[in-house]
């Protein structure tokens, strides 16, 4: 047996109870919208989503105030033979955010659900509700979880809640759709578990504070950690295991793609994050970031161009979806550092986390727009959209303001993303990186003009609305896209706060 | 010869063949039942490791380790739900197409729900 760090005794801390509430607040709500007649399903889950809102935002003010993670210790069993949830500053970033985007999710759903009186209370909504309830908790569990063997539970909950919304309208092509995500998302699943259970023949815990700082590898670890985040990122769909993810994506319905695309797909990101900068021993960890970080490379420029060749709204952000998840692997490389600084000491790690909440909220954005415009219209064919700005001045502007954040043009989100990831890509001498942020960018603008041109020309014939939409529809888009662009004005602000509850915290920040 | 054939040695060599060929029928296989059945046989040959690992981790003078264990039977579980939503949808398939296979990725036609 290796030694492994000496770890602290996790106490529950004040508040810990906050990440309790987030994990099973969602799963009340599935056991009453089951027990309830349907037609109470959407207010059981409007005050769901408030009160949800309300604890992921007491959570990190609590950790703004004490500056130290939060800890549940599950049943008072203490790792390595119980579980721990513990929420530092990334899992409460992450709980925020999803907390923010599924409210937006939430919001549109009720209105496009209010659209067609006589199906109101029927089958198909309360379905939906529930499946986002579900898909809601198990991303808290996956970002508060700490033991490996919790975050497979955690992940499978996910895919389980996630497929169904995949195949919601019930059509052929989106049932084979979901078939083939369940096939990608089970495979990797089964190699993530075959990981654990190598780690914990070596360990004997699979509690990830308990494995943080493991010196010596070995093969037996080695292999473990491939096959964990080879599993993972089947799911998270980086290029060459992206196949299942636009025909899934693009034929959920609007909310649900938005959700999928926002949220789902970076909660295998994240474990990779923790498995490669908490776990991994540093050597292994050097090695696996250069080889994320080649496919991150060839994600963001195969796809983009995949994105421009689209003859769909719905399928071109599909593309870019597996696009922009490639930046958040080029991370690992540039957040290496020079051995003296942790990780997440770096101006690149700052870059990964700003780019995974920007592209959260820019995504889901861009994907309820193109809902919105979908629905108006009856269609999403790019080329017959020509004119709609007029028509929907507001989808309009929202997929406008949501693309300024995925191209990296400043003031957004995505831009100080993008600039912090340039900056370390240059001062760390990864020029074929740099070379890849820039052409990234690029393409993505060449994509997102494309349907802005199309938005602002002038047809002969003025482009007709089939349905009138709700005014409520288009503002919870244009909303995000908002908080997209302002995230652009908090630079490093969030810095600080990423670092807190980890191991040690760097005083400055540095390339 | 006689540690070759300790059992736990037996049993992790047949843990790993089991996971071999599950691996094999499931990237292979173009039928989606065949490739649910790879899963569960993956899976068995997963568990069968996690118990190796218990025989193994049997350090504290117990005759196993009672973690793996209970992870194995969450584990069925979680692969009992995994082959149910699988062969539901698969059914589903074969209703609304009598294929059951999937198609050559053809992505889906993101119409929207006709209304009247």
């Amino acid at each position: 047996m290796t030694q492994l760090a000496a770890a602290l005794v996790p106490i529950t801390s004040a508040g810990g109870f906050l990440l309790v509430l987030a994990v099973i607040m969602p799963v009340c709500a599935v056991l009453a919208m089951l027990a309830l007649n349907p037609r109470y399903s959407a207010p059981v889950a409007a005050v769901t989503l408030a009160a949800g809102l309300v604890v992921s935002i007491a959570i990190v003010v609590k950790l703004f105030r004490n500056g130290t993670a939060l800890v549940y210790v599950v049943g008072g069993w203490e790792p390595p033979l119980g579980l721990t949830l513990r929420a530092d500053g990334l899992s409460a970033t992450m709980l925020a955010m999803t907390a923010v985007v599924i409210t937006a999710a939430g919001l549109f759903a009720q209105a496009q659900y209010g659209l067609v009186l006589d199906k109101r209370h029927g089958r198909a909504p309360t379905t939906f509700w529930i499946l986002l309830m579900a898909t809601w908790s198990a991303l808290n569990v996956v970002f508060l979880g700490e033991d490996l063997f919790n975050l497979y539970v955690a992940l499978e909950l996910l895919t389980f809640a996630a497929v169904p919304l995949v195949c919601l309208d019930g059509r052929a092509a989106t049932v084979s759709a979901a078939l083939r995500y369940l096939m990608f998302a089970l495979l990797g699943s089964l190699l993530y578990l075959l990981g654990t259970a190598l780690i914990y023949g070596r360990f004997g815990t699979l509690d990830l504070q308990t494995l943080s700082g493991i010196s010596d590898g070995g093969p037996a670890v080695s292999a473990a950690l491939a096959l964990m985040i080879a599993g993972l990122l089947a799911k998270a769909a980086l290029f060459p295991l992206h196949l299942w993810l636009p025909p899934a994506h693009a034929g959920a319905p609007a909310a649900a793609s938005a959700v999928l695309s926002a949220l789902v797909i970076k909660a295998p990101v994240f474990l990779i994050l923790r498995l490669v900068l908490d776990v991994a021993p540093p050597e292994a960890a050097q090695f696996a970031g250069q080889i994320l970080a080649i496919m991150g490379a060839s994600s963001i420029l195969f796809c983009s161009v995949m994105a421009l060749k689209q003859a769909r709204l719905k399928l071109m952000i599909a593309y870019s979806t597996v696009a922009q998840i490639g930046y958040l692997f080029i991370v690992f490389p540039l957040a290496a550092g020079d051995g003296e600084l942790p990780a997440w000491g770096t101006i690149a790690w700052t870059g990964g986390a700003l780019q995974l909440v920007s592209h959260a909220l820019a995504k889901a954005a861009m994907f309820l727009a193109a809902g919105a415009i979908a629905e108006a219209f009856g269609h999403d064919r790019i080329a017959e959209l020509g004119g709609f700005a007029r028509a929907l001045p507001m989808s309009a502007a929202a997929f406008g303001l949501a693309g300024l954040s995925l191209m990296g043009i400043p003031p957004s989100g995505g831009f100080i993303a993008k600039c912090l990831l340039l900056t370390a890509a240059v001062v760390n001498g990864h020029p074929w990186l740099a070379a890849t942020i820039l052409a990234g960018g690029l393409l993505a603008a060449s994509y997102v003009f494309r349907v802005i041109d199309r938005a602002l020309a002038t047809p002969a014939t003025p482009i007709q609305i089939r349905t009138a939409i709700p005014r409520r529809m288009e503002m919870t888009a244009l909303a995000l896209a908002i908080a997209a662009v302002l995230l652009g004005f908090v630079p490093l602000q969030p810095f600080a706060f990423l670092q807190i509850g980890r191991a040690d915290a760097a005083a400055m920040v540095a390339p | 010869m006689t540690a070759v054939l300790a059992p736990t040695t037996l049993f992790g060599l047949c843990g790993a063949a089991l996971v071999g060929i599950g691996l094999f029928v499931v990237l292979t296989h173009p039928s989606l039942l065949r490739r649910i059945v790879g899963f569960n046989l993956l899976g068995a040959g997963i568990f069968l490791v996690f118990g190796v690992v218990a025989r193994r981790g049997a350090a504290a003078g117990f005759a196993g380790d009672p973690v793996p264990h209970a992870m194995v039977i969450t584990g069925i579980v979680v692969a009992f739900s995994a082959t149910a939503l699988a062969v539901a949808l698969l059914r589903r398939l074969l209703e609304l197409t009598g294929r059951s296979t999937l198609d050559n990725g053809e992505p889906p036609d993101p119409e929207p729900r006709s209304k009247p």
